[in-house]
């Protein structure tokens, strides 16, 4: 989509961030009772809640592996999580995003410690402003510490973009409706292996390689919130 | 089906017996319910409920949309609950099941044929257009009574919701050329409004089990019960919908009890939730 809107001006972006700058984000550990974990998320306007059921037997049985458990994330969003009412159910889109979501989680969890078990992420988007797979996926991976879910890493993501032919981190409604280029990737940050990455527009090659570094830093920043929200939770527990 | 311990049973009943609760209510006392509204910023309305640890967020969209033959004049609403797998491990993903379709249907008719949306103020053109609304219930955390914690979501967010004229204005404008007559409604409404709504009625859910009868099941409670009943009242304490469920039975003597307490803790939700959306 092209647009006469200007979305840097003066060294600065529509919603006055610098390039390398996120919005402001804010995690809570544990919110919900009946799941096993959970986690809310506020990043910029999004606002995303994840439940984590399981390990427990997967259903139906031809899902079962004998060898591991098996991830079965689900993205969904709410009919009124966006401007016009969303058909609530699963669309091809929300169908895309939980199946990457899956793998991604799939590569970072001990899946040989609970064959034939399924480990359930429900990702619900309550209001959506860009960037919402990367808010769930960051809010699932704390959602699964929460549920005690054995780890290499806690999974995080973050998305670099190109906007009026800069490279900027974290694109914002705007950017991302106009922009020029969305890469969305997931890492585990401390080995910084790479688990989700996506890209549409147009970049070159050195455009690539700056995005990316851009939204590793972007992830390791939010992996700090991440063990933050964590500890608040824990670390407060353990004292009373 | 999820199923109860026996030894879990034992105890409710026993406790109930001895006028107690496993969570040290009354028989007759809600959980702890908080209301907070406006909490979705993409939708025209929106109110989360918590009541224990029950917790549900009902939004508001509109739209423009086509009036019934039958109503060419009124406004349309829908209702829909979705029991997402978050709130509970023995909800599936999928099409609305039954649980979900009455439960949508109860807060439906409760807020349709108590008539608190003034839908005849939702007509733009008659025959022709009109305003749509939706209301959308999301099930976050299932701890019991489902039905007053989304009927009091939907109520709190339709009380907090803003007509969207301002973000539907080049929708009404490109209508013009086709209907002109669009240009006085425009001029009357040319800022965001809430939507046309009278006072509501307010719905408490008691269930009986082994000859007793509880407010506001929990979880637990409801999974042993033998019959519920849901009693919506009004301000002046009459009664505006009722719904029985489950296989059990009442007494009439059980009714009037039920229905006594039911407009008892609607005064003090009412109360509650005029104070929530600031009126």
């Amino acid at each position: 989509m092209k647009s006469n809107i200007e979305l840097i001006k003066n060294g600065k972006r529509l919603d006055g961030r610098k390039n390398d700058e996120l919005r402001p984000i804010k995690i809570e550990a544990g919110v919900l009772h009946r799941a096993e974990g959970s986690c809310y998320l506020e990043w910029g306007g999004n606002k995303v809640l994840v439940a984590v059921y399981g390990p427990r037997e997967a259903v139906p049985r031809h899902t079962q592996n004998p060898l591991r458990a098996i991830v079965n994330a689900k993205y969904n969003m709410a009919a009124f999580s966006v401007d016009d009412r969303k058909r609530p159910g699963p669309d091809r889109r929300s169908r895309e995003i939980s199946k990457v979501i899956s793998e991604a989680l799939e590569n970072i969890i001990l899946l040989e410690k609970f064959p034939r078990a399924s480990i359930d992420v429900n990702i619900e988007i309550l209001d959506a402003e860009a960037g919402t797979r990367c808010a769930g996926l960051t809010a699932a991976g704390v959602a699964l510490v929460d549920a005690g879910i054995p780890m290499r890493d806690i999974p995080v993501a973050c998305a670099a973009g190109k906007i009026d032919g800069q490279v900027v981190l974290d694109l914002g409604k705007e950017e991302d409706n106009f922009g020029q280029a969305d890469l969305p990737i997931a890492i585990a940050p401390r080995t910084g292996e790479i688990l989700l990455l996506q890209m549409d527009g147009h970049l070159t090659q050195n455009e690539f390689d700056t995005a990316l570094d851009l939204a590793i830093k972007g992830c390791k920043d939010i992996a700090e919130l991440q063990k933050e929200a964590i500890l608040e939770k824990y670390q407060k527990n353990m004292e009373v | 089906m999820p199923i109860t311990a026996e030894i879990k049973k034992d105890y409710i009943v026993k406790l109930a017996k001895n006028g107690k609760r496993a969570d040290n209510r009354k028989l007759d006392e809600f959980r702890n319910i908080k209301i907070e509204t406006g909490i979705i910023k993409k939708a025209e309305g929106s109110a989360k409920v918590t009541i224990g640890n029950t917790q549900v967020i009902a939004g508001i969209k509109m739209d423009l949309g086509d009036p019934y033959p039958d109503a060419p004049d009124s406004g349309v609403m829908t209702t829909a609950a979705e029991l997402i797998p978050m709130a509970s491990p023995d909800f599936e993903s999928g099409p609305p099941d039954q649980e979900a379709i009455e439960l949508a249907r109860v807060v439906d008719r409760g807020i349709r044929e108590s008539k608190i949306i003034d839908v005849d103020k939702l007509c733009i053109i008659p025959s022709e257009k009109v305003w749509m609304v939706f209301i959308d219930i999301h099930i976050l955390d299932y701890d019991g009574n489902l039905f007053d914690a989304a009927s009091l979501a939907a109520l709190a967010a339709l009380m907090t919701a803003k007509v969207p004229v301002e973000r539907l204005k080049p929708m009404l404008e490109k209508l013009q050329d086709k209907y002109p007559v669009i240009e006085k409604y425009l001029n009357e409404h040319q800022k965001d409004f809430p939507l046309p709504l009278s006072d509501p009625p307010i719905s408490c859910t008691s269930a009986k089990f082994n000859g007793t009868l509880i407010m506001d099941p929990s979880l637990d409670e409801e999974l042993i019960a033998e019959a519920r009943l849901t009693v919506a009242t009004d301000t002046k304490g009459d009664i505006r919908a009722m719904q029985k469920g489950l296989n059990g039975s009442f007494t009439v003597d059980e009714i009037k009890k039920v229905i006594k307490s039911s407009v008892d803790n609607g005064k003090k939700i009412r109360e509650q939730l005029y104070k929530s959306v600031g009126k």
